[in-house]
């Protein structure tokens, strides 16, 4: 699976201007974009889900191409077949916990899930801890359960790729831990790689093979994060790369103990 | 019955408000259009306006010689003039502000990361809008059409001017209590002041307990 990535955008809000200009391809099961709060971290990964047109440039995801300005191409969100997992999850409010999870499947002339659906359903609460939850709305949920509740409704259909953006950011610190583990789990079980976007060092510990730091809507640099330098014991990211992550001045000044592997292109 | 015949008219009216205040407001809301601020000013007109000023627009548009009356008449033999389909017409445009007022608040209020997130799971526009935002967005509506629908039974004015007071075919509530105290009918005005009072009594309750914030999160 191959995440390609080089597009431009410029916004402007009365006289700010904030331009983005991002080249990067992730080939991992896990990779993670990483950089301070107005990097550019969210309209990368909104644009890559369709939710944001880019002026210009190139995205493709497991061989389609999702976006070509030169090409004419913009697929509609609805059929790029990504999953998005929104910041506070964004489940809605109307529907209970089965329909949240069954949402993409049921058309709106059918007034509840169809049987096959619902079979399905049933076994994503039982996988995600959820049973008896079912008939629950999202505001009588946990920060856990709904993050739960997301993941399912996010991976029933199948997704190419899984971006989330800042998944742990809403919930409190001891939950974090624990629900990065759970995401781990819940990405092998279904086989589906994932782009998570973060300013959280923690995140990048755990759950970056590949890693692109963004500063300034640029680039810093694509580290490949896999190699034993990188690494401790229980094959977290180790201490001193991130420390070198959040003390250079600068993303690019980060002292790889190697070279990158994929350099930026 | 003038009960019947303004309930009738009123309940039609709001009907026609109620869908072209929501999908007026829907458009407004969500797209970007030269003339925007006009058809928001426009949408506003009928609440400020004097009910016989509109009256008398209507009439000039839907009368047997107005473009559009005079096209009614001539392709499908409908005329609107003094008749109760014109009092719907009337009581619609009067109502129209309120609902468009309501469903354009509502649907402010619609989160748009709801409607990404539905257009991300593989949902057409049309999908979101009627899976998403109208749910999302259905008290704010409803308790606007209610409103829509308490103007149009009161409504005098402009039906007046377009349909004219036949008793027992165009004959509102509201002219016949009008019309009850011209002729020193006081039995029969009070009654009718009774009955409208109550229905508008008893909608303005219902559509504050619509208004009232539900427990979100």
């Amino acid at each position: 699976m191959r995440i390609e990535v080089d597009i431009r955008k410029t916004l402007r809000s009365n006289k700010r201007e904030f331009s983005l200009d991002v080249q990067f391809t992730c080939e991992d099961d896990k990779n993670v974009v990483f950089g301070p709060s107005g990097a550019g971290k969210s309209i990368t990964l909104r644009a890559i889900a369709g939710l944001e047109t880019p002026d210009s440039g190139r995205i493709a995801v497991a061989g389609k191409v999702l976006f070509d300005s030169s090409l004419g191409i913009n697929v509609p969100a609805r059929e790029r077949s990504v999953a998005y997992l929104f910041q506070d999850y964004a489940l809605f409010p109307h529907l209970t916990v089965v329909d949240n999870i069954g949402f993409g499947l049921k058309q709106w002339w059918q007034r509840r899930l169809p049987p096959e659906v619902m079979r399905r359903v049933d076994e994503l609460l039982e996988l995600f801890e959820l049973r008896g939850l079912g008939r629950a709305y999202p505001w009588e949920l946990s920060g856990g359960q709904r993050q739960r509740v997301a993941l399912a409704r996010a991976l029933i259909q199948h997704p190419e790729v899984l971006l989330l953006d800042e998944p742990f950011a809403a919930l409190d610190p001891l939950l974090r831990e624990r629900m990065r583990e759970e995401l781990l789990k819940t990405r092998s079980l279904f086989n589906v790689p994932m782009l998570v976007i973060t300013h959280d060092p923690d995140d990048v510990a755990l759950l970056a093979e590949s890693l692109v730091v963004l500063d300034h809507g640029k680039v810093g640099q694509t580290v490949d994060l896999k190699g034993a330098p990188y690494r401790d014991e229980q094959g977290r990211v180790n201490d001193r790369t991130i420390h070198a992550l959040l003390t250079a001045e600068s993303p690019d000044k980060v002292p790889p103990a190697r070279p990158p592997i994929r350099a930026v292109k | 019955m003038p009960l019947m015949l303004t309930l009738k008219v009123a309940a039609w009216a709001t009907l026609l408000a109620t869908v072209a205040g929501v999908l007026i407001a829907y458009a407004l809301v969500r797209l970007r259009f030269p003339g925007r601020e006009v058809l928001d000013a426009m949408m506003t007109l009928p609440m400020v306006m004097p009910p016989t000023v509109l009256g008398y627009y209507l009439l000039v548009l839907v009368g047997r010689r107005g473009p559009i009356g005079g096209w009614l008449e001539a392709n499908f033999g409908i005329t609107l003039i003094f008749t109760w389909q014109g009092a719907v017409i009337a009581a619609a445009v009067v109502a129209l502000p309120l609902v468009y007022k309501g469903a354009r608040a509502a649907l402010e209020g619609v989160e748009r990361q709801f409607e990404q997130a539905a257009r991300v799971l593989g949902k057409s526009e049309f999908s979101v809008f009627l899976q998403v935002t109208l749910p999302l967005a259905w008290r704010g509506i409803l308790a606007g059409a209610m409103l829509a629908f308490a103007r149009a039974m009161g409504e005098f004015g402009a039906t007046l001017m377009v349909a004219g007071s036949l008793p027992g075919r165009t004959q509102t509530l509201s002219i016949a209590v009008y019309e009850a105290v011209q002729a020193g009918k006081d039995d029969v005005a009070n009654f009718l002041v009774i009955v409208t009072s109550v229905v508008c009594i008893a909608i303005l309750l219902a559509s504050g307990r619509l208004l009232r914030p539900v427990r979100v999160a």
